[in-house]
């Protein structure tokens, strides 16, 4: 059997190059040895995308992709099609699971310099793709036609028309209509489940090649090919399969855990994930009280309502996107990774997040004047962090960084402020007198539980923690 | 025969002009695609005037009726709200309507062809949500000098009962008059000007 799979590899591989591609990215690419936590989230984002992809074509089976019959179809798939609640819930949870492991992904080039030389295109190819998802969900979000879908659809187009001069004729064709209607259903639908699917893929498959072209960088930021053994392999580098792919399956399994958590418990996510006001059929006639996007465009749109002139806060809110394009260019500190460089940027990256996740906050909130000056201070902490950059990044050249990779320290004994406080907190937990109490109780079921299992799994177990 | 006796210039020529040929081919070939996403013959033909019978209407009273699928309303305003306009005019961004949106007819200071009638699209002129209907004088949440008008849930803009914008809100003009015209004292025809007529 075996002889004749070979000779068929074979004759495979002299007609297309199974064998060489599958060692180029799997077998024989090394990745660095120090991936930690962080480092999950680019296959967590192909592993959603392929969810979406997968319930996205289910539910086209029977949505309806006209202004009469969308909201019905919905509810119909929700409660009268078999299985239809699990896929849709899977798919509408994939989108706000989407951004968070894109927004994670996001944050993890930031912190260890994964867009400096030589991967500026990996981080333009990803924030391409970032601008794509944004418009997928965008679009995504006006086919259940309810009264959020119809008004949030209303008030992003409208954005267009703040362009002066050909901004009115450019929204009407963005929406073939004078108004939100059956047309601009129609043709947002072909673009949700045909065009831009389409650009991801070929988006995710550049990136891969890209990334693969100069190699993974890693949490110290240093290159791994410049130390390299007899055989060429650098000696800091792991190939990716086995290694990696076993490691990114625990990352998987943790996140299917937490991700079947809340498809099962809170789909809705208290209206942050699928907002009530989009249980009512859309009405052209009625604005809902208090619309806001879902959380995950919510940072970009209170920038948009921070500033008190219509074209001022579509070009703020554009250009904070523009920025995070530009991010290469703008940081010209050599040091790649937050481990080495100076605390003023470590302090600096901390306030951005801050600000970053009020400003998300307050894009859920209805208007006030304390918010709207707090939503003012945030987007100008914004800009400064980016615009300041080229001043202060060069100055910042860092701490020596080291030549080989670091060995990964057990979080409980690194050394630094943040883990100083952890290791505080688990020495007032270990210290109660509940935890005293409870913990002997807990060895002993776990033991009694492990006792119990049959032998042969035992055997594994014992030769595992050998 | 050596490289140099070779003359690129001519195959230099043709690829210029081909590639040039090719791109004027290429955009009219684009030309169906983005034309086909305009509006299409039946919704311009949606678009056709619509008749109102205002004759019932109360002081005070505004009807909401769809045209184009968009809000139009009409507000028979009372002697007192006619009055209160004027007072308004230090505290509005336009309030002759000189940037906004407006048939030659209604731009005039009640903005409107016969000044008890006010004939207005509901749509925010920040971006587009409907503004709600708060006819009330001063109310809580609005504050003491609020004479009534529109005042939109999505951004906070404010405008007056002739749908005029005041200052300092984001929506950056008074709200947009359709055109619209009388056909006699009772009806009125929104969607057709004097002009067309």
């Amino acid at each position: 059997m075996v002889k004749y799979l070979v000779a068929l590899l074979g004759w495979v591989d002299e007609r297309f190059p199974v064998s060489k591609v599958w060692n180029e990215h799997l077998a024989k690419y090394y990745a660095p040895k120090n991936f930690n936590f962080w480092y999950f989230f680019g296959s967590l984002a192909m592993l959603v995308l392929v969810l979406q992809l997968l319930t996205g074509l289910w539910l086209t089976m029977h949505y309806k992709p006209d202004a009469t019959l969308a909201f019905d179809s919905v509810e119909y798939i929700m409660r009268d099609v078999n299985w239809g609640w699990l896929i849709r819930y899977l798919h509408s949870t994939g989108a706000s699971a989407f951004f968070i492991v894109v927004y994670m992904h996001m944050f993890r080039g930031m912190m260890y310099g994964s867009y400096k030389k030589p991967r500026e295109v990996i981080w333009l190819l990803g924030m391409a793709m970032f601008l794509a998802l944004m418009g997928e969900a965008f679009m995504g979000y006006l086919l259940p036609w309810g009264q959020m879908s119809y008004w949030g659809a209303q008030v992003i187009i409208s954005l267009f028309g703040a362009i002066p001069w050909v901004g009115e004729a450019l929204a009407q064709w963005i929406r073939g209509d004078y108004l939100i209607s059956d047309a601009t259903l129609n043709r947002f639908f072909a673009f949700h489940v045909m065009l831009i699917p389409l650009i991801l893929v070929v988006l995710v498959y550049v990136h891969i090649v890209a990334l693969h072209h100069v190699g993974s960088n890693n949490p110290d930021g240093i290159e791994i090919k410049k130390h390299k053994n007899a055989d060429g392999v650098p000696v800091d580098g792991i190939p990716f399969h086995p290694y990696y792919t076993v490691k990114d399956l625990v990352g998987v399994a943790v996140f299917a855990l937490v991700f079947a958590w809340v498809v099962f418990y809170a789909p809705e996510m208290n209206g942050l994930f699928l907002e009530y006001a989009n249980f009512i059929p859309a009405n052209p006639i009625a604005t809902p009280e208090h619309i806001a996007p879902v959380w995950y465009f919510t940072p970009f749109y209170s920038i948009l309502r921070a500033v008190p002139n219509k074209l001022g806060g579509v070009i703020a809110m554009f250009s904070a996107i523009i920025l995070l394009f530009l991010l290469p260019w703008l940081d010209r500190c050599r040091t790649r990774s937050i481990r080495y460089r100076s605390p003023f940027y470590k302090i600096g990256l901390g306030i951005f997040t801050v600000s970053f996740l009020g400003l998300g906050y307050l894009g859920t909130q209805p208007v006030t004047p304390a918010a709207t000056l707090l939503a003012q201070l945030f987007s100008l902490v914004y800009f400064v962090f980016f615009l300041a950059m080229p001043v202060y990044s060069r100055w910042d050249q860092g701490q020596p960084v080291p030549e080989r990779l670091t060995p990964n320290i057990p979080i409980l004994e690194r050394p630094g402020l943040p883990w100083c406080v952890l290791r505080w907190l688990v020495d007032k937990i270990q210290a109660h007198p509940q935890y005293q109490k409870l913990m002997p109780v807990v060895t002993a079921r776990a033991e009694d539980v492990y006792n119990k299992l049959p032998p042969f799994i035992k055997v594994q177990v014992e030769r595992f923690c050998k | 025969m050596s490289d140099e006796s070779v003359d690129t210039s001519k195959r230099q020529f043709l690829t210029t002009t081909a590639s040039m040929v090719g791109a004027v081919g290429a955009g009219f070939m684009a030309v169906p695609f983005v034309s086909s996403m305009q509006p299409s013959a039946r919704a311009q033909a949606a678009g056709a005037p619509v008749e109102v019978d205002i004759g019932k209407l109360e002081p005070g009273q505004m009807i909401r009726v769809k045209w184009r699928g968009r809000p139009v309303w009409i507000l028979r305003r009372t002697e007192e709200t006619l009055k209160d306009l004027v007072t308004l005019d230090s505290q509005l961004r336009d309030p002759q309507s000189k940037e906004s949106t407006q048939p030659k007819s209604a731009q005039n200071p009640a903005r409107a062809i016969k000044p008890e009638y006010f004939v207005t699209l509901g749509l925010c002129t920040h971006l587009g949500c409907v503004p709600t209907f708060r006819p009330e004088v001063a109310p809580e949440d609005l504050g003491k000098d609020w004479k009534g008008g529109f005042f939109c849930p999505c951004h906070g803009s404010r405008f007056d009962l002739a749908g005029r914008v005041y200052k300092g809100v984001p929506a950056p003009t008074n709200l947009e008059i359709p055109p619209y015209r009388y056909l006699s004292d009772a009806r009125i025809v929104i969607g057709d000007d004097e002009a067309d007529a």
